[in-house]
């Protein structure tokens, strides 16, 4: 397991390479330069600003630099915001996108897998079909439908919970409530499909025939199988969750990362693109070794190739 | 009373989108104390459906016992409440699947599913029971029990899954084994050896067996009886001699010429013409009539009735009927029964 770990670690420094060089180079590729949206800037200012952040230099010479400035750890400063160190601008805003992103992953996985489980249990009738009609709303309604009509019926009207901004627990449910929502709809969908899948299997009419319970069969013979797949797409939404926060960040006013991100590219700032980028790769690729290693967990026969190689 | 186990008419059917099909049409069986009984027929004469509705593990919602009754000693399985047949499933009456590859959850370990059943009925501890199974698995022939416990399905070969599932089948001494074509997936060397494993259990266990198969010369090897099944119903049923040797009812003559015969040469293959008839909806006289080469005008209007030939060998057929003509079997079948 600690080899399969490591051997993870290595691909994952590589693949962190790779993504940091054509992040580099297409960035550089964007027209215009940090200083450009400055109003009033003469030209003699700009150049002494770009031979200050090493902007005059061949591109080459600029990657490079980069690259061993970031092997010793040092992400740079922020061109727009005073000099501040790229870090503390990220690890400021992490707060709020991760805890958001954390929060919807949960409960949306817990409501989605009690929500695919019922349905399947009760395929063709009308548990099922409400199921279905959930997941199909909450595939197809974009979040931040749901994000408004949460702020304006429980926030606005019923005056229950904040509207917006970020100031304890109770800011954080309507915003995390209207991220799940598309992580409820997928994993209800995913869930009910493989519990039908499994529902089928001869493995369970075994189960049956040793004499257990309906909800031993259940729980211990269809659940845990029916979970293999859906924790495969679990990293790559727990991933959409942390990234894409920027819509509802916004909506409800919450001082998150991906709002920075964005303003960040507008305004070419580039340590700031920088950073960010190789900060979510970073999140992604843990999450996936996450998933792999959860995979084996529950899966054991992908557990045995992993802890021989 | 000697029988373990009655079907006394028993009827299922499935509710389809086409209609109702009538899978299985009034069949009667009887088991007795530590025989072995084969139910012979070809794919659709109900033989599967009849052993699931024994253990009630037929699909709730879509089938159906519509009448008759199930009598497991002197119980009726069909009256009693769902709980109760969960503490006769597997611990009195247990069952052995026909694809070892499936029939194993792939995410539990060979020796908790062994004991899941061992704790559930005998209240056996957790250390009593790990030491049944592996009991168990040198029972079955499984090399290295105590280790191979602890692994998973995929670190099996087929043959040893299915001496598995015969484990967790005989966990709890049951009185009653079902095995539903325990060596059809299997290779033909590994047959012989489940089949020698089956035989020898039996012997040592005194469990009683119903071996459902499509596969003469398994039954040959295994059984006292045979029930021989065909459009949902039994048409004819005997000990195993009287069955091979003298045949009364045109389909087992049928299937015994169709089977392969060392001495046959370049010959070709027997085969039934025809189709098995659309359960949906049955034929009111005899199910073989369209194939039979000997059909009469009374087979296609009415079932036969079963005719004693013996007082353990009784087939459904007009034929034994005083007023028929006299048939002799095809040459075919008598060579077949000879084996």
């Amino acid at each position: 397991m600690a080899r399969f770990v490591l051997k993870r670690l290595l691909y994952m420094l590589v693949t962190l390479f790779i993504i940091t060089s054509f992040t580099f180079f297409l960035m550089k590729l964007l027209p215009g330069s940090p200083f450009n949206n400055e109003e009033k800037l003469t030209d003699q200012q700009k150049f002494i600003l770009n031979e200050k952040y090493g902007l005059n230099d061949p591109v080459p010479v600029q990657y490079f630099n980069y690259m061993s400035n970031l092997a010793k750890g040092d992400l740079g400063v922020s061109f727009q915001y005073d000099n501040r160190p790229v870090s503390t601008m990220i690890t400021e805003r992490i707060g709020p996108s991760a805890v958001l992103g954390i929060e919807a992953t949960i409960i949306g996985t817990i409501i989605g897998l009690i929500l695919g489980i019922a349905a399947a249990l009760k395929h063709n009738t009308s548990i099922d079909y409400l199921s279905s009609l959930i997941a199909v709303l909450g595939i197809s309604i974009p979040s931040f439908v749901f994000a408004g009509v949460l702020q304006y019926y429980v926030g606005v009207k019923l005056e229950w919970l904040p509207v917006a901004l970020w100031d304890g627990p109770k800011y954080h449910v309507l915003p995390a409530l209207s991220l799940s929502v598309f992580v409820i709809a997928t994993v209800a969908r995913f869930m009910r499909t493989e519990m039908l899948e499994v529902l089928g299997q001869d493995y369970i009419t075994t189960a049956k025939s040793k004499g257990l319970s309906n909800l031993v069969v259940i729980w211990k013979h269809t659940i845990r199988n029916a979970m293999i797949p859906v924790v495969t797409i679990l990293g790559p939404l727990a991933i959409n969750l942390i990234t894409g926060t920027l819509i509802i960040e916004k909506i409800f006013a919450v001082p998150g990362l991906g709002f920075q991100f964005v303003s960040s590219i507008q305004l070419n700032d580039y340590p700031v693109i920088m950073a960010t980028t190789i900060f979510y790769s970073v999140c992604f690729i843990i999450v996936i070794l996450i998933v792999d290693i959860l995979y084996g967990v529950i899966d054991p026969r992908i557990r045995v190739a992993g802890g021989k190689g | 009373m000697k029988n373990i186990l009655e079907l006394k008419n028993v009827n299922v059917s499935f509710h389809t989108f086409a209609g109702e099909v009538k899978a299985v049409r009034g069949v009667n069986l009887h088991l007795e104390k530590g025989e072995s009984l084969a139910i012979v027929g070809e794919s659709g004469s109900g033989k599967s459906v009849t052993s699931k509705s024994i253990m009630r593990l037929l699909p709730e919602k879509t089938s159906e016992i519509k009448e008759g009754e199930i009598l497991f000693e002197g119980r009726d399985l069909t009256k009693i409440s769902n709980r109760e047949m969960e503490k006769i499933r597997g611990s009195e009456i247990s069952m052995i699947f026909q694809d070892p590859m499936t029939s194993l959850n792939p995410t539990m370990t060979v020796g908790k599913q062994i004991m899941e059943g061992l704790r559930k009925h005998q209240n056996l501890s957790k250390s009593e029971a790990k030491e049944r199974a592996v009991n168990l698995l040198k029972l079955v022939g499984i090399p290295n029990p105590e280790l191979r416990i602890s692994e998973y399905p995929h670190q099996f070969s087929g043959g040893m899954r299915q001496r598995v599932v015969i484990a967790i089948a005989l966990a709890c001494n049951p009185k009653v084994l079902i095995a539903d074509e325990p060596t059809t997936a299997l290779d033909v060397t590994i047959q012989a050896q489940i089949l020698d494993l089956m035989r020898d259990l039996q012997q040592k266990t005194g469990t009683a067996i119903i071996l459902i198969t499509h596969d003469l010369g398994v039954v040959a090897n295994l059984s006292q009886r045979v029930a021989v099944m065909y459009g949902g119903t039994i048409v004819e049923t005997g000990t195993t001699d009287e069955v091979f040797y003298n045949p009364k009812h045109p389909y087992t003559w049928g299937l015994l010429s169709s089977m392969p015969k060392l001495n046959s040469g370049d010959k070709e293959l027997m085969a039934i013409p025809g189709t098995p008839p659309n359960l949906l909806n049955p034929p009111k006289g005899c199910p073989f009539a369209a194939r039979c080469p000997y059909a009469m005008q009374v087979c296609v209007d009415h079932m036969p009735d079963v005719t004693d030939v013996t007082s353990t060998h009784k087939s459904a057929c007009w034929l034994l009927d005083e007023r028929a003509p006299q048939v002799e079997p095809p040459e075919a079948a008598l060579v077949g029964g000879a084996r």
